[in-house]
């Protein structure tokens, strides 16, 4: 292939100059160019190697169907791989180079796959290394050899410097595709008044008609119709857009390329944005792609698509050879072929069909067009490039007679008629109808909001296409007139693109899906095979499984599925399309919520007096809480133990806001109340709260927490931090669906509430000192609350002990939680008041045999976590049937005990549990739940869920952690560890 | 994604509520102690295909339970309403 410029024509700005760069080498450039053209301006036939065979490769087309021309685009962080240089608008700077290739694109050792081809076809890893060899490691060692050899591009490895955007759009309608129907489309419904999204993938407006002949009529058509477009402000126009996804209610996914045409974004500008758009209606105008022929030899660089070397020539003027050899089943080769003729270049024409079309014929003649009809091409000869046609006489049914013509030339294109790019329509909408007169799935006109115009609905004229879109834009304005023969619909099609000998081998290698290089003789060998369903032949073969999903070989793998079995295509089916349209870049879906963007981070009020105070943070939930206030030179272990030991003899406190609060409010909130929780509500007096137990309809335990009566009709819940929002939406189902006679309101108020605990036997003496109220134990007992003010805001005080000790819950307006907590360490300097994290609250908490999270855990009961005693038998609550399932009250199910470590070193939650004598296999007896080093016991312990737990105190038995793979022997004992008559916590 | 029409805030993204069960289904009488039928309200459930009621949360907007008519096949929504409000 001799391709050059040409002197004149193309949309291209001459008078600037760019350089690109492919492979290390510079290739002279304008405006307006793709990396494609520029390579084929500059000679560069050759651009990769292919996926498995690693045969040479060109250019095949000129948009976004192209399967060979993938390039690494940019270098260092802004590497890309998988860029279609068909895709890629050439800029100053920009550098490729070819993929798939070691150690050079024209030396290549993997070509040597191509000798091993008859091993290496359907169902090759499979058959290798799944059959024979399951079981065995050969699989894994093949692999990464198979996986270096077998690919497409490197993907990056570095951290991506650019920005990308999300954006949320609403319009009235959508115009996908700006070529003549969808700008018609777009003008109709812009004069009407709708807001109209117009996008268009090309940087430019127009489709099909930028590749029409510079000068052409529709030249100055698209001119005006830009400019009106441009005077509508109802109208917006996205270029360098691609709508990959239509998804239900009409909500699309666009993806544009703000910044990709250009080295790096300029400042501010993100290199893509995502674009999220629900429309009211839909306009598809996407077009049609062409289909190749299948021959021998069908993927030697030099053998394109006809409509793309139309494209080379009228928009980028470049013609891609001198001696062309066209191979067509329709009409639509004809007119590229006398443009190609007049460009000066010598060209064949292979018509399959016997009569050549008489209104091309005078034409091609006059244009010195060699016209062979009843011809076709049955083999390409050339290795890195076209050397020769085999052209062979072909008779009804495509069967070949005689020998072949060997036509020396450098070109070689098919015209196997048209597929729409019903992409977006099938996503939608599943299976199109086919139509047998133009050997093409079609979507209907109209479907639903969707309405489909132009070639996609392989409309036969401009003037069809351009009635069409304006129809389904509104037909405002006046009707645009437009002839010409930018007709992309090859009319008079025989349905034949498979050229093969009278034995239906073809001789040498004919390529069905070039990006995935699945071969005529794959399909054919999954045929053998006995495979029908087209899904399944599509994963056994690969076929359409690329990047570019099979835009230029889905149709020809199925015809010839049909034709092996002997069906019409219909029969065998189509596969379904599923977003998106092309790749999108994961960092654009991504936008902006990574890192700490993804989603928000959930701080305290006190969160900045923890962290001025050096508080080692931890992520709970959304949360971020403090975990342990180190002293120097301590560890998360020391820091604890000091910590909870420090509760146990002075006074600490703890930032516990992250508690869900829940206001519960109305005159049935008590009744409501005694049915969610399984413990009596109906009679907690006012200033008073009651730790309460929450069930599953399905009888396991859901949360815990407790509620405060504030007045008559006025109660404030806790909940546990994890399942703030879960208990919420619970409550309001129940009311809004099922109790809507209850007239009770909940209401969130975990936002609006500050909550700080102060445990220890001196927090009564500091809260005294600080607030000055009556705090004894006859003034303020366990499980009452007190309004006080500390500092001058009022806060409630409520007298309840997590942590066993003597303590109270402090709520305080959020907004002054940190002046409180500030209050508090200065009262609190005679008493020697402490803060404690996260971790030193547990371990009180694990003392005390207190359940959280790790023991609520979706899978225990009330019996199961010996909590039964709360259970009213004189109501029914949420739970209360099912709980008592057969299933449910096994006394060998797990229940919780508490676990002394034998030894100095702690066990590991999750460590499962067997019984002394036991083989340590399987899953055990039970499960660890929480782990700590008790400093009131100078012990390691436990909480665990262990099979007969509570009849088994005193046993020995093995605790096992397969993960960290140690093991331990424990003590079965009460989980009530530290103080279980509660002495200190009455106190 | 699915826009469905909420009675309070008018058509928002699917990904402002949470999908909470059939709507058909009836939660028991609290007073009803045979456990046969609250273990076919937890556990007995059609999957239907075609059109169904069912209940969504405008968990992210308005917070109100409501009870949409959609066909689960096609993802065609007909309407929607506030569970409170519909007949029990």
């Amino acid at each position: 292939m001799t391709a050059r410029r040409l002197e004149t024509g193309g949309r291209i700005d001459r008078s600037r100059e760019l350089t690109v760069k492919f492979d290390g080498k510079s290739l002279p450039a304008h405006p307006g160019d793709t990396l494609a053209s520029a390579l084929l301006a500059g000679g560069q036939q050759m651009v990769g190697r292919s996926f498995k065979y690693h045969r040479p490769r060109g250019v095949v087309a000129a948009g976004v169907e192209e399967p060979n021309a993938l390039v690494h685009l940019r270098s260092g962080d802004r590497h890309e791989p998988n860029a279609q240089a068909t895709m890629v608008e050439a800029f100053d700077g920009l550098t490729s180079t070819p993929q798939n290739v070691w150690p050079s694109l024209q030396f290549d050792v993997g070509a040597v796959n191509g000798l091993l081809s008859r091993f290496l076809g359907a169902g090759f890893y499979y058959k290798t290394f799944i059959g024979p060899f399951s079981g065995t490691k050969y699989w894994m060692f093949c692999e990464r050899f198979i996986r270096r050899a077998a690919g497409m591009g490197r993907a990056p490895t570095l951290p991506d410097p650019d920005h990308y955007e999300k954006i949320n759009a609403f319009c009235d309608v959508l115009i996908v595709g700006a070529g003549p129907a969808g700008i018609s489309a777009a003008l109709a419904a812009g004069r009407k008044g709708d807001n109209v999204f117009l996008v268009e993938q090309d940087r430019d407006l127009g489709g099909s008609l930028l590749s029409e002949p510079l000068g052409a009529p529709s030249d100055a058509w698209l001119a005006q119709a830009r400019a009106e477009l441009d005077g509508l402000p109802n109208v917006r126009v996205l270029t360098r857009t691609t709508a990959f996804g239509a998804y239900d209610c009409e909500v699309f996914g666009l993806l544009e390329r703000v910044q990709d045409h250009v080295l790096a974004p300029e400042e501010g500008k993100p290199r893509q944005r995502y674009w999220v758009v629900r429309a009211k209606r839909a306009v598809l105008a996407t077009g049609a792609i062409e289909r190749p022929m299948v021959f021998a030899g069908n993927d030697v660089p030099g053998v394109m698509l006809t409509s793309a070397v139309r494209s080379y020539l009228n928009r980028y003027a470049v013609l891609a050879g001198e001696r062309i050899v066209i191979s067509t089943n329709n009409d639509s080769a004809y007119p590229a072929a006398i443009e190609f003729a007049k460009a000066g270049a010598r060209v064949t024409i292979c018509d399959l069909r016997a009569e050549a079309p008489t209104q091309f014929v005078d034409s091609a003649k006059k244009a010195g067009i060699d016209l062979r009809p009843g011809h076709a091409v049955l083999k390409v000869s050339g290795g890195k490039g076209v050397k020769a046609a085999h052209v062979v006489r072909i008779g009804p049914g495509g069967k070949i007679k005689g020998n072949a013509t060997r036509i020396a030339c450098d070109l070689v294109t098919g015209s196997g008629g048209w597929a729409p790019a019903l992409h977006l329509w099938s996503q939608r909408f599943g299976k199109p109808q086919f139509n047998e007169e133009l050997d093409a799935f079609l979507p209907p006109a109209e479907k639903g909001t969707f309405s489909c115009v132009g070639s996609l609905i392989g409309s036969p004229s401009l003037r069809d296409t351009l009635s069409q879109g304006h129809e389904a834009g509104g037909a405002v304005g006046k009707e645009p007139a437009l002839f010409g023969h930018a007709d992309h619909w090859g009319r008079n099609l025989v349905p034949l693109t498979v050229i093969a000998k009278v034995n239906g081998r073809t001789p040498g290698k004919a390529f069905v899906d070039f990006q995935h290089d699945v071969k005529l003789a794959d399909i054919d060998q999954a045929h053998l095979e006995g495979y029908i369903s087209v899904e399944h032949l599509k994963r056994y073969t690969t076929s359409g499984m690329a990047a570019d999903q099979g835009k230029t070989s889905n149709l020809n793998a199925l015809a010839r599925m049909a034709e092996l079995r002997g069906l019409p295509i219909p029969s065998v089916g189509t596969t379904t399309f599923r977003p998106p349209y092309t790749p999108v870049t994961i960092g654009a879906v991504v936008g902006h919520d990574h890192g700490l963007n993804f989603r928000p981070t959930r701080l305290t009020t006190i969160h900045g007096w923890h962290q001025d105070n050096g508080a080692v943070m931890i992520e709970t939930g959304a949360w971020l809480r403090p975990w342990y206030y180190p002293a120097k030179r301590e560890d998360i272990n020391d820091a604890y133990i000091r910590e909870a030991a420090h509760v146990r003899e002075h006074v600490g406190i703890v930032d516990v806001s992250t508690l869900g609060k829940i206001a519960v409010q109305g005159p049935d909130a008590a009744e409501f109340l005694n049915r969610i929780y399984v413990n009596g509500f109906k009679t907690l007096p006012i200033g008073r709260l009651r730790y309460g137990i929450m069930l599953r309809e399905d009888g396991f335990v859901f949360d815990d927490g407790a509620t405060t009566r504030l007045g008559d009709h006025d109660y404030f819940m806790t909940t546990t931090t994890a399942n703030a929002a879960n208990v919420l939406a619970r409550a309001e189902y129940l009311l809004q669906t099922a109790w809507r006679n209850l007239n009770v309101h909940v209401t969130s108020v975990s936002d609006q509430w500050c909550a700080i605990a102060i445990a220890g036997p001196k927090s009564r003496a500091l809260l005294t000192a600080l607030t000055g109220a009556e705090l004894s134990n006859e003034a303020l007992p366990n499980n009452h609350f007190a309004n006080v003010t500390i500092a001058g805001v009022s806060c409630r005080l409520h007298r309840m002990s997590f942590s066993g000790e003597l303590a109270y819950e402090l709520y305080i307006p959020a907004k002054r939680g940190r002046q409180i907590w500030e209050a508090l360490m200065a009262a609190g300097e005679p008493f020697n008041l402490k803060p404690y994290g996260l971790e030193a609250m547990g371990a009180l908490r694990i003392e005390k045999g207190h359940i959280t999270g790790s023991e609520i855990e979706g899978r225990t009961t009330l019996k199961d976590l010996g909590l039964e005693g709360f259970a009213s038998s004189k109501k029914p609550f949420i739970g209360s049937v099912l709980r008592k399932r057969p299933v449910l009250e096994d006394p060998a199910r797990p229940s919780l005990v508490g676990l002394e470590i034998v030894g100095d070193t702690s066990t590991r939650a999750g460590s499962l549990l067997y019984a002394l004598s036991a083989p340590t296999k399987g899953h055990g007896e039970g499960w660890v739940s929480s782990v700590t080093y008790s400093p009131a016991l100078k012990k390691n312990i436990a909480m665990a869920l262990l099979s007969r737990g509570p009849e088994r105190h005193g046993e020995t038995i093995q605790v096992v952690d397969f993960v960290g793979g140690q093991s331990w022997l424990a003590k079965v004992v009460s989980h009530h560890f530290f103080d279980p008559e509660g002495k200190r916590q009455n106190g | 994604m699915l826009r469905i029409p909420c009675p309070v805030c008018g058509l928002r993204d699917e990904t402002e509520f949470s999908y909470g069960a059939d709507a058909t289904v009836r939660l028991p009488d609290m007073n009803e102690a045979d456990p046969k039928v609250w273990h076919d309200y937890v556990f007995i459930r059609d999957n239907p295909r075609g059109p169904h009621k069912e209940y969504w949360h405008h968990v992210s907007g308005c917070r109100q339970w409501i009870v949409v008519h959609r066909d689960t096949l096609t993802h065609e929504i007909f309407g929607s309403a506030l569970a409170r409000e519909v007949a029990a």
